[in-house]
């Protein structure tokens, strides 16, 4: 997917992208301080909020505003958010839903849930309803049910804010897991930047609606090439 | 504390020995009651539910209108109906004053602000949040909206249930649109004015504790599947 010369503005400018290309089978940390863009920057990717402006070309084609493109187009990907909101059902219909919303037919369904139940390992809690499971349960939930119908762009919003270690690791693990064995292209919105050093391959880090700096994580974490990147990332006080 | 007794009795005897007269009534009250409140729940739930995923900013008149709406008195409502079915309304070529019919479009009038605004304020609590999930997972409109409504469904069942409240007991406007004619029109509450006004005390309490009977039956169903619901 490639954003050029996006900008989202409410009451003021929100966020201005000159550029932005996510490639096939990276996994993308975008890190910034609160407030910096980095949700809106996911929404406007996942088409869940129009931009003021700009253009979107997905495998080299621009995407068009007809409201049948932009869900095929939202159809390969999945989003998981900030704050992980399951449908008051069981677990095996909320990983479903996404198949069902694609009319897949109901072997297909059982075999998908599944198997992904038992890779995710909460096949003992298919029939539970989602409502009564733990913070890391339902966030493992969640992914699954947004990878369940092998999306091409999985994105994260803060996906293990307020998790035990426990589940954190749970949950990386699987985010590298599906990005290695399905060749899903991740984005990940993180405040923490631990996180987004041990899982992306790529940082970008945003401050006041604009892409400050984008690169390997490496570089990103032992060689920026702005002051106000290296001093976020080494948790200073940015102005 | 004589004559309630007496009315307990008199609510016994009635429907111990079916009371054909008592079951013609019941179950026009019935008939009447149930059908508005079906007929307003399919007007009231879609309507709140898209006013309640819209932004409160770009529905401010239409909440003020319904709020007002909600709380109107039945014999306002009532008289409205009443104008508009009249012979001499625009409607009243249809004849359906002093009908069943009148009385069930008099309820449904009440009825359906009650449960559009308590749809609308049940959906506006996560509505937007539960659209959006659908929509990331792919649903298209009339799905992410269908899960919208499945979602906010015991919100909506206790809207529904407060809506039939209302219809159930409301006299002001059936008695207006409808006229209490015997065999025809009369229900339990117009039959409980009238008894009354008659000094028929003890029928009154009759009719009254069965229709608080009925009500209870009918909500503890309702407020079963909704407990239910949210239990399991």
């Amino acid at each position: 997917m490639k954003l050029e010369n996006i900008n989202k503005e409410y009451d003021r400018e929100v966020l201005r992208v000159d550029s932005l290309e996510l490639n096939k089978g990276l996994i993308y940390g975008i890190i910034g301080p609160s407030g910096a863009g980095k949700s809106t920057l996911l929404r406007i990717i996942n088409l869940l909020t129009s931009p003021s402006q700009g253009a979107y070309y997905f495998h080299g084609q621009p995407i068009l505003k007809s409201s049948r493109e932009l869900i095929n187009l939202q159809r390969k990907m999945g989003l998981v958010f900030q704050k992980t909101l399951l449908f008051s059902d069981s677990v095996w219909n909320n990983v479903a839903y996404g198949l069902k919303a694609r009319g897949c037919c109901r072997e297909e369904i059982n075999d998908r849930v599944g198997l992904l139940l038992d890779q995710v390992g909460l096949s003992d809690l298919a029939k539970r309803r989602a409502d009564t499971l733990s913070g890391g349960e339902a966030q493992r939930v969640a992914i699954a049910r947004s990878v369940a119908y092998d999306p091409e762009l999985l994105l994260l919003d803060e996906p293990t804010a307020n998790l035990d270690p426990y589940n954190i690791e749970l949950i990386e693990e699987m985010i590298a897991t599906l990005n290695r064995e399905k060749d899903i292209t991740v984005v990940i919105v993180t405040h923490n930047v631990f996180q987004a050093r041990r899982i992306a391959d790529k940082v970008i880090f945003i401050d006041k609606g604009e892409i400050v700096e984008m690169g390997s994580a490496e570089k990103i974490f032992t060689d920026p090439e702005y002051e106000k990147t290296r001093l976020y990332v080494e948790g200073k006080v940015i102005s | 504390m004589l004559d309630l007794l007496d009315g307990l009795i008199e609510a016994f005897s009635l429907i111990i020995a079916l009371d054909p007269d008592l079951i013609q009534i019941v179950f026009l009250s019935l008939r009447v009651s149930l059908t508005a409140i079906i007929v307003s729940t399919l007007l009231a739930v879609p309507l709140g539910t898209l006013l309640g995923l819209k932004p409160e900013k770009k529905t401010r008149l239409f909440n003020k209108i319904i709020f007002t709406f909600m709380g109107m008195p039945p014999v306002v409502g009532g008289l409205i109906i009443y104008l508009l079915l009249s012979r001499m309304g625009p409607f009243g070529v249809l004849g359906l004053l002093y009908s069943p019919s009148a009385m069930i479009i008099a309820q449904v009038f009440l009825a359906t602000p009650i449960i559009t605004g308590l749809t609308m304020v049940g959906i506006r609590a996560k509505g937007s949040a539960v659209e959006e999930t659908a929509r990331s997972l792919g649903a298209g409109s009339y799905l992410a909206a269908w899960t919208v409504v499945r979602e906010a469904r015991f919100a909506i069942l206790g809207a529904v249930i407060t809506g039939f409240g209302r219809v159930i007991a409301e006299v002001g406007a059936v008695m207006l649109v409808g006229g209490n004619i015997a065999g025809r029109t009369r229900v339990m509450t117009t039959a409980i004015v009238l008894e009354t006004r008659k000094g028929n005390f003890e029928l009154a309490i009759g009719l009254g504790v069965i229709l608080l009977l009925l009500s209870f039956i009918i909500n503890s169903v309702l407020y079963n599947i909704q407990k239910g619901g949210k239990s399991n």
